[in-house]
């Protein structure tokens, strides 16, 4: 029997198969390089990301299904796409030095780390719910070797096999999630799905329900949601500093834009059934995060809880549900990922060999010895608490705006009184680099090395510039949901 | 018949599963586990798809078992393997919520009928077309791309197994 092959265009996946080549490129380059010379890597690395962006840019304006309606090519996607590679340019940037540092300085890291984006890629773009869990998983696994890759650290071992054991353990309700939407609906494309949700006798089906509740679950997971939260402190605290800043926001923004497509583009008739769980997710993880926060010691656990309240903050918009919402949620994700790379960058610049000087005290008098790198990371913590120049107000705003809209009233209060609490513990952070005197008189100064300088400039330049003029970047966000929410 | 075939294999599946998580020795539940590999290729027998039935024994039954065998006698976890935490509360609450949770599966399942469209492959259609070609072309065409994906995948996963195996450098 001859299988009629079909047509593909290869050119619709150009993103990925860049990351793709690049990925294995950096492994086979890898053996001709003496160990010292591994920083050759990361500027290959940076090519392969910055390539993998342009022919997003390419692609932008366009709107169709591709590979047998397996995958959608849309500005959603693609304004994705530029979030994953913004934040993983960030991340290989500030990697060169600390790897070196920490003695992991393989190529495998970089390699690894472009995979694991390509499996954001896979997302974004995921219209189907195996491409969406097969892209999960492709961003998972190399985490979860990545997490353990200081592989002499008692902690990073344990991170890893946390992460691991957890992390199947989500990806197993996932998976029985799918397994439940087929067996309800008969189909596993989204819009497909959507189509046979207007029938009555298919919608009112529970297993449909409990379903979509095991989805959210396994999604839930990943983001880092209150109740399945528990891994998120140990693994963030254990894992190389530069693969937990790659965690915290290139997961995180895979898992709601897997979210977004299953929720609302699939799902989008079960809207009342999944709002109320979301309102009460929400909650949860807003106040969980932040109170949890309040009484850390380590900077790296205080960054872990902040940023399950951040999740919180952006499942508001996905629960107003609104043009607006989604937009909002988009740019959220840029200024989250230039203000959390920003902290962990300086979180990095302090940090010593084998991941000391992680205590908020050993950040005393900071500001003065190095004023730049103190004014930076206040700008930080600024924007993550949501202080006006910065750009995490302006996200902050139009976030609980598009919850105040779709009459979430009372949520978007909750929000705001979150937001309040957190800004005592980064306003912590700033009071002892200021006003307090170190305990140790010797201390070794700061190496600045040029990648990390990069990326602390760009992410102060961006937090300012979209604090300041946000409107360029919010248009792009709302032109790219035109094609996603109207049809 | 279908369905007493189903019953069987279904709760020898899930019985064997069960037994690879307690029982205290490593090879147990690795044999344990290839039993419940053996039933699933029961299952998808049931389905039809005996292609993917024996793809699952040999692959997973045969090859992959054998290597984890191996594994774990070479290792040979002896007495640090056998030390457990009791965990009393989290074990109760986690019964109690797993408990719940069949009940609530089991009573849907009895409730309702299946809803939802019908693929095109039906028994009928796949004894028509053949087994392996009807698996195939599916695959290579649909799911060109899930297919690649897999690639890239396992090729993450030998890339982390051996850079966190490999010896101090």
């Amino acid at each position: 029997m001859p299988i009629p092959l079909p047509t593909v265009n290869l050119i619709d996946i150009s993103p990925e198969i860049i990351l793709g080549v690049f990925g294995v490129l950096v492994l086979l380059i890898d053996l001709f390089l003496r160990r010292e010379r591994k920083g050759h890597l990361a500027v290959l690395s940076l090519i392969g990301v910055v390539g993998a962006f342009y022919a997003s840019l390419r692609l932008w304006g366009s709107s169709h299904y591709a590979f047998s309606q397996s995958i959608v090519v849309d500005n959603l996607s693609l304004f994705f796409n530029g979030i994953f590679l913004l934040g993983t340019a960030l991340v290989i940037l500030m990697s060169v030095s600390y790897i070196r540092r920490e003695g992991i300085n393989l190529g495998e890291y970089y390699s690894l780390l472009l995979f694991s984006t390509l499996g954001m890629l896979i997302i974004s773009s995921g219209n189907d719910l195996i491409i969406l869990f097969l892209g999960l998983e492709l961003v998972s696994i190399p985490l979860y070797i990545l997490s353990g890759f200081a592989r002499t650290n008692l902690k990073s071992n344990e991170a890893a096999l946390k992460y691991l054991l957890l992390g199947v353990f989500a990806t197993a309700f996932l998976l029985y999630g799918i397994a439940l939407v087929y067996g309800s609906t008969g189909s596993i494309k989204l819009p497909m799905i959507a189509k046979l949700l207007s029938d009555t006798a298919v919608s009112s089906n529970p297993l449909l329900f409990i379903g979509m509740g095991m989805l959210i679950i396994g999604f839930g997971f990943k983001v880092a949601l209150v109740p399945f939260h528990m891994w998120t402190p140990d693994v963030y605290e254990g894992a190389p500093t530069s693969v937990t800043a790659f965690m915290s926001v290139g997961v995180k923004a895979a898992g709601f834009a897997a979210l977004l497509r299953v929720l609302l583009t699939a799902l989008d008739k079960l809207q009342f059934s999944w709002v109320s769980i979301l309102v009460v997710l929400a909650i949860l993880t807003m106040t969980v995060g932040n109170v949890i926060a309040l009484v850390q010691t380590n900077i790296k656990r205080l960054l872990a809880y902040s940023s399950i309240a951040h999740a919180g903050y952006l499942l508001l918009g996905l629960v107003a549900g609104s043009r607006l919402g989604v937009s909002s949620i988009l740019f959220y994700l840029v200024v989250y990922a230039l203000m959390n790379l920003g902290a962990f960058a300086v979180v990095i610049l302090v940090g010593r060999k084998g991941d000391q000087n992680l205590h908020l005290n050993d950040y005393a008098g900071l500001g003065y010895r190095y004023p730049l790198m103190g004014a930076a990371m206040s700008i930080f913590l600024f924007s993550l608490a949501g202080i006006p120049p910065t750009a995490g107000f302006v996200a902050k705003f139009y976030i609980f705006s598009a919850a105040v809209k779709e009459g979430f009233v009372k949520l978007a209060i909750i929000g705001v009184l979150n937001s309040a609490l957190s800004l005592f513990y980064y306003l912590r952070i700033m009071v002892i680099m200021y006003m307090r005197e170190p305990e140790k008189k010797e201390v070794l100064p700061i190496l600045f090395s040029p990648g990390l300088v990069i990326a602390l400039l760009i992410a102060v330049l961006g937090v300012l510039y979209l604090g300041i003029l946000p409107s360029r970047v919010l248009d792009l966000a709302t032109s790219a949901i035109r094609t996603f929410l109207s049809g | 018949m279908e369905l007493t075939l189903f019953v069987i294999f279904g709760a020898v599946a899930v019985a064997s599963a069960f037994m690879v998580i307690v029982s205290r020795n490593p090879v147990v539940s690795a044999l344990f586990l290839i039993l419940t590999f053996f039933c699933l290729a029961g299952l998808y027998v049931l389905l039809n798809a005996q292609f993917i039935a024996a793809l699952q024994i040999i692959v997973y039954a045969g090859a992959i078992m054998v290597l984890f065998v191996f594994v774990v006698m070479l290792l040979r976890t002896g007495k640090e393997a056998r030390r457990g935490y009791r965990l009393i509360f989290q074990k109760s609450i986690g019964i109690i919520f797993v408990v719940l949770f069949l009940l609530l599966l089991g009573s849907i399942t009895l409730m309702v009928s299946v809803t939802g469209m019908r693929g095109p492959y039906t028994a009928e259609a796949v004894r028509h077309i053949g087994n392996t070609q009807a698996f195939a072309s599916v695959l290579f065409t649909d799911y060109l791309y899930p297919f690649e994906i897999i690639s890239v995948l396992l090729l993450a996963g030998i890339i982390g197994a051996v850079v966190l195996a490999k010896r101090k450098r």
